[in-house]
Formats: C-alpha cells, sequence, structure tokens
C-alpha cells in the first residue's frame, strides 16, 4: 500500500521540520535577548512539529490501512492540534512573566524604551 | 525508511544536546524555562520516531501525548509561579 507518492511527501514534510527546528535551535543560541529568543522557539518550534508529525501521520495512515491506523493517525493530528494551541499560549504567559520580573527588552545602543512607571498605571 | 527515520532521530538528538547549553548555562530563569519546553518538544518528536523504529506506534503515540500535555502544563505553572514570586534580574 506504499506509494512512491507517501514516501516524497513524508520524507519532504519530516526534512522540512527538521530544518525548522534547525532555525530554531540556531535562533535561541544566538539571539542576544530574552524576547527575542522566545520569539524565534515560539514560532519555529510549533511549525517544525506540525510539519513533522503531519508527515509522521501520512506513513502511519499509508503504512498500516486498516481502522486502527486511521485511529493512530487521528491520535497523532490531535498532538498537533493541541500544541498548536499549547504553544502560543504557553509562550504569551512566559513572555508576561518576564515582563512583569522587569526584565527589559534589548536594543542596539543600550538606551531603555520601556518605562516601568508607566507601564505600571496602564496594567 | 527506518533508516531515514533513524537519521532524522539522530539529528534532533544532536540539536537537543545544542540546546541543553541556553537550557543550563541561560543569564535569565526564562532562558532555562525556553530551553527546556523546547527540549520537551523535541522529545516528543522522538517518542514518536522510537516507536516507528520498534514498530509499536499504537503505545508511542499515547506516550507523545501525554509528554506534550505535561510540557506545556510544566511551562504554565513555572511562569505563574514566577509572577507571584519574581526574579532577581541582572541586566
Amino acid at each position: 500500500m506504499m506509494s512512491v507518492l507517501v514516501i516524497t511527501v513524508t520524507v519532504t514534510l519530516l526534512s522540512v521540520g527538521l530544518f525548522f527546528f534547525f532555525s530554531a535551535t540556531v535562533g535561541f543560541l544566538r539571539f542576544p535577548d530574552v524576547y527575542t529568543r522566545m520569539h524565534a522557539v515560539g514560532k519555529g518550534d510549533t511549525l517544525a512539529l506540525l510539519l513533522c508529525v503531519t508527515g509522521l501521520a501520512l506513513y502511519n495512515l499509508f503504512d498500516n490501512f486498516c481502522w486502527y491506523g486511521f485511529v493512530q493517525s487521528a491520535k497523532l493530528m490531535s498532538i498537533a492540534v493541541f500544541w498548536f494551541l499549547a504553544s502560543p499560549t504557553a509562550t504569551h504567559a512566559l513572555l508576561r512573566s518576564a515582563f512583569e520580573s522587569g526584565v527589559t527588552p534589548w536594543t542596539k545602543d543600550g538606551t531603555v524604551i520601556i518605562d516601568k512607571t508607566e507601564t505600571e498605571v496602564r496594567t | 525508511m527506518q533508516n531515514f527515520f533513524l537519521g532524522v532521530a539522530l539529528a534532533l538528538c544532536f540539536f537537543i544536546l545544542l540546546c541543553l547549553y541556553r537550557a543550563v548555562w541561560g543569564p535569565t530563569v526564562f532562558d532555562r524555562v525556553i530551553g527546556a519546553g523546547f527540549v520537551g518538544t523535541k522529545t516528543a518528536i522522538l517518542l514518536l520516531l522510537i516507536g516507528f523504529l520498534y514498530r509499536r506506534i499504537d503505545m508511542f503515540v499515547d506516550l507523545a501525548l501525554v509528554y506534550s500535555i505535561l510540557n506545556f502544563i510544566s511551562t504554565l505553572i513555572v511562569s505563574r509561579y514566577f509572577i507571584k514570586k519574581g526574579v532577581h534580574v541582572h541586566p
């Protein structure tokens, strides 16, 4: 039941997901600030997991082509849907925690761009 | 196809080792929390690949689902904890 088309699509999806994992890792290691690192990880992580899990679900659906394999592929896609909802939520909660703890955003010349008293009035 | 899955799993292990640098020596607490979450995401994918290598995907898909849910809840709890407690930040 495995055709060349399914294998090609699976290999492509897994390779692109691995590339996004690599780019998120490089951004996580090289960016200068908590917020920029959170930006790199929160985006690249979500998209890479979605691509990898979609490729694996497609492979599993055509590997054992029966009702049980379909249920397993549905479970795999539920991981992707859950993480697509959960990862931005976790990133937003962590960013809010860092901002209220007093971590100032990085600027190139070192000037403070957010006044802490003004934000305390606003929130 | 098994060899390709093994190669992807080894590459993910290498990326996890790269992320552990920031997760251990990160300048602030939040870098460590992000690093832990990122390693947890890659570990979920790694569990799925191990399931395909052992041909026991019916067991490992549940493990990966529970692992991603635990990863999300732990990140959320740590962030709420530091909102209440506050951290000392060295700029």
